[in-house]
């Protein structure tokens, strides 16, 4: 019993992450029709960033106010490269597409090298709160206090982005334009600001995820973005292209099957079982879960 | 007679295809032009090339007394500048609630949301019901209100009437009459008894050109000429 509370709760940490990358991947694909391989990289500074004021802020465990700090910092420069990323580069390969993709492959692959190259390839240990390196009893599982601070993280995210989503222009721009980009043009709306906005928030939501994923790692290393990013992208297919919930359900299910499969069966089956869940949706249910044929 | 369009020359090309071919004519400054001809020769890639929602070259005005091109402007500021687009079925936002559809449509800052529920009641009703879960009829009523909320100089209204029930073409026809009594209209209609009963021009299209234009009392009168443009004889007055 104490086992399977324990996976449960780590695998919604683990969904947690997944759904950080996933909901911004999700959202921009949805509007733009654009597959950001660059999405881990927004991931990867982020938490680079947040781990360097905590170097800065901190020796040791890092106090409560100093961690938010980091988390702030860690959403902030993932929203600003991001910003970058669309303004300087998307936006002038406007309406093609395969170029888009290409150069979002080309920008991960190089902020990778960077970070290799001003951190060093070596993972580095970030400073935490003392209190999420201890455990919490729940129902006689010993549960590391990390993977509360990640869900809360990503309900927060989640309530954000569903009142942005549903309660302000923006959001409604958004939800139009990822069910019909010519109409939104049509009646007067210049969607590519709504283009930038989903890249900014995207961004922020990946490089908080940076920070949260090196708790959850307990560090920060070069390729910790790229790692996620490949479940990212299996969980916006298996949620449907372009919808927050059906990423949200997907990154549980995903980090679910997983966690369980890796304990009860063998570590490592989990990977490929996801794979297999991926394909089964993909002949069951082409547009995943919550997704509409566009 | 002053024309708040007019296109000269224009191509457009879907998917590398050309479609049409140095199209031109004008929509007076008053009242209904409509754009006839059988299906396929390009009516509704006339109206998207007009709106810059497909690639297109050749000079297209908007305004009186020559006007300002608009034939390289981006869709939303063609729009921005007064032209209300109602597209060929209808797309409407199927996700959106009704209230949802007309909000992101509105462009000015005082929407006329009297005129459009007045002319269609059954919306504020439905205001909080998704688009997607209307009829075609209630669909083509969003369709119209989402142009009719804000102050424009044209209209752009592509077959209105397909697929509906007779009740709910009179009931369009009502509606594109009053609004045609404010703002000029490029009508693309199949529907022969609501062109007659609407248009004073026509423009008739075949193979993506302009085969005739003139007055559409004319050709409706001219049985013959009318089954060489289009293929029909106008028996259809009676279904107005």
């Amino acid at each position: 019993m104490s086992a399977v509370v324990l996976l449960l709760i780590t695998a919604l940490g683990l969904g947690a992450l997944y759904f950080l990358v996933a909901s911004g991947l999700s959202l921009i694909y949805g509007l733009m029709r654009v597959l950001n391989f660059a999405h881990g990289a927004f991931l990867t500074i982020g938490g680079y960033l947040g781990y360097t004021a905590g170097e800065h802020l901190t020796h040791g465990s890092a106090s409560w106010p100093a961690f938010a700090l980091m988390l702030l910092i860690g959403a902030a420069s993932g929203a600003v490269f991001a910003l970058l990323v669309e303004v300087l580069l998307i936006r002038r390969l406007y309406q093609r597409e395969i170029e888009q993709v290409l150069v979002t492959v080309g920008v991960g692959l190089a902020a990778v090298a960077l970070v290799n190259g001003a951190w060093g390839s070596d993972s580095r240990s970030l400073p935490v709160p003392a209190w999420t390196s201890r455990t919490t009893d729940v129902l006689g599982a010993r549960v590391p206090n990390d993977q509360f601070v990640c869900i809360a993280a990503a309900v927060l995210v989640l309530a954000a982005l569903l009142t942005m989503l549903h309660r302000t222009r923006y959001g409604l721009i958004i939800r139009a334009g990822v069910e019909n980009r010519a109409m939104v043009t049509a009646l007067g709306i210049d969607v590519r600001r709504a283009f930038t906005a989903v890249f900014v928030i995207g961004g922020a939501a990946a490089g908080l995820g940076g920070v949260l994923a090196a708790l959850y790692n307990s560090s920060v290393s070069p390729g910790m973005g790229d790692a996620l990013l490949i479940y990212a992208f299996i969980v916006v297919v298996i949620g449907g292209l372009g919808s927050i919930v059906g990423s949200l359900a997907a990154a549980v299910v995903v980090a679910v099957l997983q966690q369980f499969t890796n304990y009860y069966a063998v570590s490592g089956l989990g990977d490929f079982m996801v794979v297999l869940l991926l394909a089964a949706v993909l002949l069951v249910r082409p547009t995943g879960l919550f997704g509409r044929a566009s | 007679m002053s024309s708040i369009l007019s296109v000269r020359g224009l191509d457009a090309f879907i998917g590398g295809q050309q479609i049409l071919h140095g199209v031109g004519f004008d929509v007076g400054g008053t009242g209904v032009a409509a754009l006839l001809g059988r299906n396929g020769v390009g009516k509704t890639t006339t109206a998207k090339a007009i709106l810059g929602l497909v690639r297109r070259h050749g000079e297209v005005r908007l305004g009186d007394g020559g006007g300002r091109r608009i034939d390289s402007e981006l869709t939303h500021r063609i729009v921005g500048r007064g032209v209300g687009y109602v597209p060929e079925d209808r797309e409407v936002f199927g996700r959106l609630t009704v209230a949802e559809n007309l909000e992101l449509a509105v462009r000015d800052t005082r929407p006329n949301y009297e005129l459009v529920y007045g002319l269609f009641p059954e919306l504020a009703a439905r205001a909080k019901q998704l688009a997607g879960t209307l009829s075609g009829g209630q669909q083509q009523m969003v369709a119209l209100a989402r142009v009719l909320l804000n102050e424009n100089r044209l209209l752009i209204v592509d077959e209105p009437t397909k697929g509906l029930a007779p009740l709910v073409v009179t009931e369009v026809a009502d509606a594109l009459a009053a609004a045609a009594q404010t703002v000029p209209m490029l009508l693309i209609e199949q529907n022969l008894a609501v062109v007659s009963r609407l248009a004073r021009d026509v423009v008739v299209m075949a193979e993506g050109r302009v085969v005739h234009t003139g007055r559409a009392a004319d050709l409706f009168a001219d049985q013959d000429r009318l089954q060489q443009l289009l293929g029909v004889h106008q028996t259809a007055e009676a279904k107005a």
